[in-house]
């Protein structure tokens, strides 16, 4: 167990890189429920997270699906990243739990002139079941969390004090539920017992990584912009009569020429790939990247990171390992979904 | 391999056994083992390297962090367990037999006396 942000949260039930293949080939169970979960209700709710965040939800045609974003300070860099559901009476966002604070700050601050109002919810617990063979572990779970299965990604269901979405953190099919602190244990309980496996956060870290998926801190923080952590494509300009926080510094940022951006490596070396690696264009020149986050795949059985690199033609680069220099492939930012391998490598 | 032979330490989790008449057997401890996590890749030393005692003789990397694995005792590699290339998770199940890393010959048997007995360890990761 470690203290995480304040929980006690174990970094591995047993082995680490079995709790990985477990998602990947049946179903993993995680307690994420140090995440933090914010509703906010109120009849300017829908104008205020407009605002708020870069995503837009009115994108959210139903309630309960939700959708990935960034929150921006005023120079366009990540305050944090989250996910937002439309819900019955406002929304809900699902924000990190080490950035707690700030958001917090940063949220209410804004509020102010709005009306709309921000309740945390640590009442509620959040548990993923994530795997192939997640639709299979909650068949006796005393819920209609069924449904789910005609749910396609991002969509959800609320029903009897429990919410759950297609959501989660490692790029297989697979569920997020919110539900009252006292009803958690017994889900847990009854996963388990159907076969679910539990995750800790070590393997959390090598599955989302495999997935490409962005931690907060690693790949992103406030002095980065979403265009330089592959997330761009969360940034929603369809209404050009939206303002969102950070609106018109994305928009100089897009015009400067000298942005990096995130890519995935892969090396045939044994020796792992880890946050903070300087990385060479060439062999012999100055260090022109760095690895945002690396780790050894359970999957491909190979290095991997995600590194941040000036936009280059370069397919290879090479990581500076202990003052060794080790050489890797450049390709895409995401390696595997769905238990298959989808890395492409650049040409 | 024979078992039986005392073990000694390293308080920086190495183990040593004299199995043959001037020849340690070198590993890491089944607390560092589970310290570490799973264990994915090994660097061993080469036949013929000259080891110091406490000097670095190895690298063990698992998918949590990167760790140098030092010498018990000064003396001359003369055996790599060349298996840990391909299955380095012997290391995790089996630290103390099957994982060992390297044998060095060493000059003089009496040294090994210096080395922490297992209590003596033991006690040193209690801290």
């Amino acid at each position: 167990m470690v203290d995480f942000h304040g929980w006690d949260m174990p970094i591995n039930y047993g082995s680490q890189i079995e709790e990985h293949h477990a998602v990947r080939q049946g179903c993993g169970i995680f307690d994420v429920s140090h995440m933090t979960i914010l509703d906010f209700e109120g009849s300017e709710s829908e104008l205020f997270i407009r605002k708020l965040i870069a995503n837009d939800v009115r994108k959210l045609l139903e309630n309960y699906s939700g959708l990935y974003s960034a929150m921006l300070n005023d120079k366009g860099y990540v305050i944090d990243d989250l996910i937002a559901y439309r819900m019955d009476n406002g929304f809900r966002l699902v924000v990190n739990c080490a950035t707690r604070g700030e958001d917090l700050k940063w949220i209410s601050a804004r509020a102010k002139e709005y009306d709309v109002n921000m309740l945390e919810r640590d009442d509620l617990s959040m548990v993923a079941i994530q795997g192939p063979q997640s639709p299979n572990v909650l068949k006796n779970f005393p819920a209609p969390i069924d449904f789910l299965k005609e749910k396609k990604r991002q969509q959800g269901i609320f029903r009897d004090d429990i919410f759950a979405a297609k959501t989660g953190y490692t790029g297989e099919l697979g569920f997020e539920v919110i539900l009252p602190n006292e009803k958690a244990i017994d889900l847990w309980n009854i996963a388990i017992s159907e076969g679910a496996k539990p995750i800790g956060l070590a393997a959390r870290d090598t599955l989302r990584l495999e997935a490409g998926m962005n931690l907060y801190g690693f790949e992103m923080d406030e002095t980065i912009s979403p265009f330089e952590c592959n997330m761009g494509w969360t940034v929603c300009w369809q209404d050009d009569q939206r303002d969102f926080f950070g609106k018109e510094s994305l928009i100089k940022q897009k015009e400067s020429n000298d942005l990096k951006e995130l890519v995935g490596i892969i090396t045939d070396e044994k020796a792992i790939l880890r946050q903070g690696q300087k990385i060479h264009l060439e062999k012999e020149n100055h260090a022109r990247g760095v690895v945002t986050s690396g780790t050894y795949s359970p999957s491909l059985k190979k290095p991997i990171a995600l590194a941040r690199l000036p936009k280059c033609e370069s397919t290879s680069c090479f990581a500076d390992i202990r003052g060794k220099r080790v050489k890797a492939i450049i390709g895409t930012p995401k390696f595997i979904k769905e238990g298959k391998l989808i890395f492409k490598e650049k040409v | 391999m024979s078992s039986d032979n005392e073990v000694r330490y390293l308080s920086s989790h190495e183990w040593g056994r004299i199995d043959e008449d001037g020849i340690l057997t070198v590993g890491i401890s089944e607390h560092a083992q589970d310290l570490l996590g799973d264990i994915v890749f090994v660097e061993l030393p080469d036949i013929g390297d000259m080891l110091e005692a406490e000097g670095e003789s190895a690298i063990v990397e698992s998918v949590k962090a990167a760790s140098d694995v030092y010498s018990p005792l000064t003396g001359e590699v003369i055996e790599i367990n060349e298996k840990l290339i391909d299955e380095p998770e012997i290391i995790n199940n089996s630290p103390l037999e099957d994982g060992w890393f390297f044998k060095i010959k060493i000059d003089d048997d009496h040294q090994f006396k210096g080395l922490l007995t297992e209590e003596e360890y033991n006690d040193t990761c209690e801290d």
